[in-house]
């Protein structure tokens, strides 16, 4: 690891030799002296217990000049037994305390949405709900779909939880069909995360075998990396954004579980090729389904239903 | 993409963490962050210095170690190494990939005083 850029280090040896290349500034790229974390609990013990086996090990393999900088604890010149107090990272002693600790703590950065997700999921679990998280780059049609869809689903329990930086107009147009809505105005927020839809869920009546949509906020990159709790995310793209999108932004298809490729009502007009979107899409998740629909004219909506009551039953079991 | 978020999870993991241990200052943070978990390196040092300036972390020492994506190749049946989610499989040049690893965000451990 260089510790004037960070470059480098742990099985990404050829990226770092490649950097020292390139930079041109060998000198000013060091390897760390990789910090004796564990002091000596006595004036005179050897300091190398530190925690080097586990960020060390793959910088050993490498092949890069590598100077071992391990301060130890005892020095071999004239004054071998002189004890010096006071120079660790603390800058004080205190007997029995060693003054720099490492805490271990292996938890995944999202581990605290993570729990969020897991309890909505547990609780929508409990009542035999479907939930979708719908993402897509704004004006993909979420709205439209999602209106089209209640009405087609006529008497099916269901409720929404609209997404947006700003405005209650998507929850306005739900709330027009009769179905119940809650928009969450993230403000400057990129997406929803679990803990925003747990607060929504508190108020947001669901019966027994109900199902819930999230309308994410219109954003084809960051809703990718934040669990909410769904069953499925549904990721949909419009004809008119291009053929090349899914390769674009790739995440996004790759979380999801359905892709809908939405206005192909339009398709004739936008010199797209339906086949070339398809293909993208699986290209980057060859798992994901995909089904062409037109919200506005409604042609492919009975297979969406489907997928839906499909999604229903398997939470019903 | 959403690097403020991430840093703002690391702060709130330090701070439960200072709270179960007994710590009150942190001097280097090591991280876990695959190379497909779409975090931009640079979005993320500039949301470091943001976030966790007033915290007991500021000014630490952010150490990122790379985890190379991994994927299962539908053609062959490897298990490959891939540096981005569209790569072609190195060994059979299929491109029908799964990826099954490199897409991690971890906190490895802190050192604190």
């Amino acid at each position: 690891m260089c510790t004037v850029c960070g470059c480098g280090g742990h099985s990404v040896e050829d990226q770092f030799k490649d950097h020292l290349k390139k930079t041109g500034k060998d000198a000013a790229h060091k390897p760390a002296p990789f910090a004796v974390l564990a002091e000596p609990q006595g004036p005179h013990s050897h300091a190398h217990s530190h925690s080097h086996a586990a960020g060390h090990g793959a910088e050993a393999d490498s092949d890069h000049p590598h100077a071992h900088g391990h301060d130890h604890g005892h020095s071999h010149g004239a004054c071998a037994h002189d004890i010096h107090l006071g120079h660790g990272p603390a800058g004080t002693e205190v007997p029995g305390m060693s003054q720099a600790r490492l805490i271990e703590i292996e938890a995944d950065i999202l581990s605290k949405n993570n729990q969020y997700a897991a309890r909505n999921r547990a609780a929508l679990a409990q009542k035999s709900i479907f939930a979708t998280n719908l993402v897509s780059s704004p004006g993909s049609g979420k709205t439209t779909l999602l209106v089209r869809t209640i009405e087609m689903l006529g008497a099916q329990p269901l409720a929404v939880i609209e997404g947006d930086q700003q405005t209650t107009n998507d929850a306005d147009r739900i709330r027009a069909t009769g179905a119940a809505a809650i928009q969450v105005n993230t403000g400057k927020g990129c997406h929803l995360d679990g803990a925003m839809v747990e607060q929504a869920l508190a108020h947001l009546p669901l019966p027994e075998g109900a199902l819930l949509f999230i309308e994410n906020v219109g954003n084809l990159v960051c809703p990718a990396a934040f669990d909410l709790g769904e069953d499925a995310k549904v990721a949909i793209l419009s004809v008119t954004e291009g053929e090349d999108k899914p390769l674009k932004y790739p995440d996004m298809f790759a979380a999801a579980g359905l892709a809908i490729l939405n206005k192909v009502d339009l398709a004739p007009y936008c010199d797209v090729d339906l086949d070339l979107y398809e293909a993208n899409i699986r290209r980057v998740n060859p798992h994901i389904e995909v089904l062409r629909v037109s919200a506005r004219t409604g042609e492919g909506m009975a297979a969406w239903i489907d997928w839906l009551g499909a999604g229903l039953a398997r939470k019903a079991r | 993409m959403h690097e403020m978020s991430i840093v703002e999870g690391i702060r709130t993991a330090i701070e439960e963490s200072a709270r179960a241990n007994g710590f009150s200052k942190v001097t280097r943070v090591r991280l876990e962050i695959g190379r497909l978990a779409g975090v931009e390196r640079a979005a993320l040092d500039f949301a470091f210095d943001v976030v966790l300036r007033g915290s007991l972390a500021e000014g630490a020492e952010v150490q990122i170690f790379d985890i190379p994506g991994q994927a299962a190749c539908f053609d062959c049946g490897k298990t490959v190494e891939i540096d981005h989610r569209l790569d072609i499989c190195p060994q059979c040049g299929g491109t029908r990939l799964l990826v099954q690893g490199g897409d991690e965000m971890r906190i490895k451990d802190l050192e604190v005083l």
